[in-house]
């Protein structure tokens, strides 16, 4: 159990490294010259030389990885060409609210999703089964972008329940635990867990209709034990797979929620994602992938930390 | 030294030389002519493949259909509505005609979606295969490679990639291959570990093939139907990403029609006429949704488990 | 000896087909922090043997004793960590390569579907192999079909099936007309009956024993069921955990089963016999772990004479009652062991059995 632990976490340090590798590539895999991609249009040549000595990208490109990755470290992702600010104090405004939409998001689609599948599964090949497999394929093959603009067009405005856009009233965009903000977190919230919940439920179906037709679950009926036991068994057996779709799907998430912001002009790191994209302001779209890759690596690990727990099976050694 | 297995053992009367004989045609049914006869018994599948057909068809064929110039806009036309005479589902808010711009943007949307599934098969396939036959040091190669991508979400690395390149189709194209190349390997990988350990590969090893000719007739047809199942789950989401990076303004540049686009560019009339505003993501809805259900009806008509 | 027709022969009846010297693979086992090898599994490990012209020897043991791994490593399937092969006086990795060796050598698997491509007709499962060897398509094609008749599957009605449609006998038939189209002069069976019903078995065994007289054969025939073997093999070798711990004409091992673990394994045989029966389980537990051999005799945590010396040392191969061909690796056969019933072995094995 302790060596798998530490496996595990040993396991994060190459992966995080080639993460940082194809982040810092990517200034690189822009089309002209690596200094104008990360500099402003209107540079002066003194600006540029100054830039040229900080980067030093006239030395080889492992030279160049080194002082990135140590300035990275340090957790200096350089400066945004749009605004002249540090990288990283725009994406650690950001990161916050992205999170507190993740976060929600998985509140609504992780129980759903588990909860459709779950008595689709137990009441397999039945209409209630159909009628949830429907919804499931429909969550998944929906853009979700488009379904965002549908939700705003029905709930802000035909109905006008609530608002369109926006973190909160008076453009606001700094997260605070009140109705206001309540209310303008569930139009995105819900968009956003639509194509989780769909995975969710399908694989939770799969596993629980598959579960209940092997034959240890006949032994159990034989033994009398009767359906909330066998239910508890189930659960058991369910539980490692469904928690590891969740761990994928957080990731889901935190990308998905890219192409939601961008909708709903959440001021999140997806919105400073697609300015970046609007701007071609490379540094800024660096420092943003970069962090965003790492919440997604930390939480698999997590997640693969806590499988040993629920799941029995795991010994490894 | 006598050898005893010269003696023979009595058989019992009846079962001489043959078992029980099952009535089976002489003529045996290929495997692909058998997923096609189960396929043709889904009629969710088949419907959706109708409609998928259909639109190929449309989009293919689309210059020589009876349409408007979609390009062609006008300034007292704009944002006419569903039924407008001579603009069967209205025009945009430039006043072109949505009928001929989704057409159209079909043949983008639906080119940008699939092409890089079918590339990303192609490459993901060979990769697997070699890592999961050879194994050893190029697995390791290849699958750890392959795990670094894997930390990325998919939407993230086709943002990532798609911002870096710039805008434009080919810049869209080989970041969307790129996405789906580790996923496609690593199943490939998986299912060629598994297959290669089966006695039916050492028996043609042992035979004295070439490698690459035991992979090519042992290995590749049995490895081939689920990998290519799981590329055809992936279209959809491809197709969704594709339309998701022109939406963003990563991927086709205006004013050429695209699904994603037109959705992006349509969103400021949702105030006016939220039909019009919403058909492109209609699109792109119907098209995903068809292209899961066939996907889903192809995986069990080739009885693959996930 | 029987007289053995075959141009390939090299070496002249005398010459044994196959001397397997010291055969050794062991398989690591990842494990630890940087998923270093943690240990190995000791799958077989320092295995002498030889199999004569024309003759079938048998192997047997129970599951995980390195049977089916001696195979692999026989027919070249899998490496060897040491030790060598000679087939026909060249040796393996010498003058013959792994392609010259498959000329001569071939396998007919145990498991029934996974031994069969299933996109493959019959046919082509058959053909496949001479034709990768030069044979032209219709040449394989008619070897083939002519294999298939040999077998008893009518090619008019098999040729074109495919595996799914036969039965587990029919199938493994097939297997036997696919090792026989690569012409081998010696054929390894890997349980190849085991998985069959017993009429269906007894048949394939009469079809192996017509193929083998018309052919001049050699098999190695490997298998759990001490009866089938008895009655196929002229020859039987056994094995535990990895090492050969008897080897020797079979109605000699028979009469006289000069290691505890032999005996064990007799004993544990079905009887058809109502006063054989005993109510005493000769075999008790699981084999220990491959990973982590017992020291010295690796029988001795199981074995019911054993003694200190068991555990300590290593005990030498002698030769069982005189007799040269029967050969086993216990103390109580080794006069020098210092194991109180040394000396006194053959005498206290049961003679009984026949």
């Amino acid at each position: 159990m302790l060596t798998y632990t530490l496996r595990r976490l040993a396991y994060v340090i190459p992966v995080a490294f080639g993460v940082s590798v194809i982040c810092f590539l990517l200034v690189h895999i822009a089309p002209g010259d690596p200094l104008t991609a990360v500099m402003p249009i209107d540079a002066t040549a003194e600006q540029q030389a100054e830039m040229m000595a900080i980067y030093g990208f006239d030395r080889p490109l492992p030279v160049q990885y080194a002082i990135w990755l140590g300035k990275a470290l340090m957790g200096d992702l350089g400066t945004s060409i749009a605004t002249g600010r540090e990288v990283s104090a725009e994406v650690s405004r950001a990161v916050g609210n992205t999170l507190i939409l993740a976060v929600f998001a998985s509140m609504i689609g992780f129980p759903l999703g588990i909860l459709f599948g779950f008595i689709a599964g137990y009441f397999k090949d039945t209409l209630v089964d159909r009628a949830v497999t429907a919804l499931s394929i429909t969550g998944v093959s929906v853009p979700n972008y488009w379904l965002g603009i549908v939700l705003v067009v029905i709930f802000s405005v035909n109905l006008g329940w609530l608002p369109s856009v926006g973190a909160g009233p008076g453009g606001s965009t700094a997260w605070k635990w009140d109705f206001e903000h309540l209310r303008y977190i569930i139009l995105p919230a819900v968009t956003l867990a639509v194509v989780p919940m769909g995975i969710v439920t399908r694989t939770v179906r799969a596993l629980v209709g598959d579960l209940l037709s092997q034959d240890f679950i006949d032994a159990l009926k034989a033994k009398g034990l009767g359906r909330f036991e066998i239910l508890k068994h189930v659960v058991k057996n369910v539980t490692p797979t469904t928690l590891s779709v969740v761990g994928l799907q957080l990731g889901y998430l935190l990308g998905g929620s890219i192409l939601i912001e961008t909708v709903f002009n959440w001021p999140g790191t997806g919105f400073l994602l697609s300015n970046a994209i609007f701007q071609r302001d490379l540094p800024l779209l660096q420092g943003t992938i970069l962090v965003l890759a790492l919440f997604f690596v930390f939480a698999n690990l997590i997640v693969d930390l806590v499988q040993p727990l629920v799941d029995p099976r795991i010994k490894r050694g | 030294m006598s050898a005893s297995m010269d003696a023979r053992i009595e058989a019992t009367p009846g079962t001489v030389g043959l078992e029980a004989e099952t009535t089976v045609p002489v003529r045996s049914q290929g495997y692909w002519r058998g997923v096609f006869t189960r396929l043709k018994r889904d009629p969710v599948a088949m419907v959706c493949g109708a409609i998928l057909l259909l639109l190929f068809l449309v989009v293919i064929f689309a210059p020589y259909l009876p349409l408007a110039d979609p390009y062609k806009g006008s300034m007292i036309a704009r944002l006419k509505p569903v039924g407008t005479p001579g603009h069967i589902l209205g025009t945009d808010e430039l006043g072109r005609d949505m009928l001929a711009r989704l057409i159209y943007g079909g043949r983008l949307t639906l080119m940008l979606g699939l092409l890089p599934v079918v590339f990303a098969f192609a490459i993901g396939t060979t990769l697997g295969i070699l890592a999961g036959y050879i194994g050893g040091a190029l697995n390791t190669a290849i699958m750890r490679t392959v795990d670094v991508f894997f930390a990325f979400p998919s939407i993230l690395l086709a943002i990532a990639i798609s911002g870096a390149l710039g805008a434009g189709i080919v810049n869209s194209l080989v970041s969307l291959t790129i996405v789906f190349i580790p996923p496609i390997t690593r199943v490939a990988e998986s299912v060629t570990a598994s297959v290669r350990s089966l006695e039916y590969v050492d028996a043609a090893r042992i035979s004295g093939a070439h490698p690459l000719t035991v992979v090519r007739v042992h290995v590749l047809g049995n490895v081939m139907s689920p990998i290519f199942v799981y590329a055809t789950s992936l279209t959809s989401v491809s197709m969704i990403l594709a339309a998701g990076l022109s939406f963003l303004g990563l991927g086709v540049k205006p004013p050429q029609p695209e699904w994603g686009l037109m959705l992006n560019t349509l969103r400021t009339a949702i105030y006016i006429d939220p039909l019009i505003a919403a058909l492109p993501g209609m699109m792109i809805f119907a098209t995903s949704l068809c292209l899961n259900l066939l996907s889903d009806g192809l995986r069990s008509a080739m009885n693959i488990k996930d | 000896m029987r007289e053995v027709k075959n141009s390939r022969d090299r070496g002249g009846p005398a010459q044994p087909l196959v001397i397997a010297n010291d055969l050794t693979r062991h398989f690591p086992v990842r494990g630890g922090l940087f998923g270093k090898a943690a240990g190995a599994v000791r799958a077989v490990d320092g295995v002498t043997f030889t199999v004569e012209k024309g003759e079938t020897l048998g192997i047997v043991g129970e599951s995980g004793c390195g049977k089916s791994t001696t195979a692999r490593l026989l027919v070249g399937l899998i490496g060897l960590d040491k030790g060598e092969i000679v087939l026909d006086g060249e040796k393996l990795g010498g003058d013959l390569r792994l392609k010259d060796l498959w000329d001569d050598v071939q396998m007919v698997f145990q498991d029934s579907w996974a031994s069969l491509n299933p996109r493959l007709t019959i046919e082509e499962t058959i053909a496949f192999g001479p034709k990768m060897r030069g044979v032209s398509k219709v040449d394989a094609r008619r070897l083939a079909h002519d294999l298939l008749e040999r077998v008893g599957l009518a090619p008019a009605r098999f040729a074109g099936r495919y595996p799914h449609e036969l039965s587990g006998g029919q199938r493994q038939r097939i297997n036997i007309a696919r090792a026989l189209a690569m012409k081998p002069r010696l054929v390894i069976l890997d349980e190849a009956v085991s998985a069959l019903d017993k009429s269906v078995e007894a048949q394939v065994l009469n079809l192996l024993a017509d193929l083998k007289a018309e052919f001049g054969l050699t098999y190695v025939f490997i298998s759990h069921d001490l009866n089938v073997v008895r009655f196929v093999a002229d020859r039987i070798m056994v094995m535990y955990l990895g090492e050969v711990v008897e080897i020797g004409p079979v109605d000699e091992v028979w009469r006289r089963r000069a290691h505890p673990y032999t005996s064990a394994l007799f004993a544990a045989m079905p009887s058809m016999d109502p006063d054989a029966r005993t109510e005493k389980p000769p075999l008790a537990g699981d084999p220990p772990n491959p990973i982590d051999p017992p020291s010295g005799c690796r029988f001795h945590t199981r074995c019911q004479y054993a003694e200190a010396v068991c555990g300590k040392s290593v005990p030498r191969t002698s030769v069982v009652a005189g007799i040269a061909s029967h050969l086993a690796a216990c103390h109580m056969l080794d006069e020098a062991s210092g194991h109180t019933k040394a000396g006194a072995a053959p005498t206290l094995i049961n003679e009984a059995a026949e």
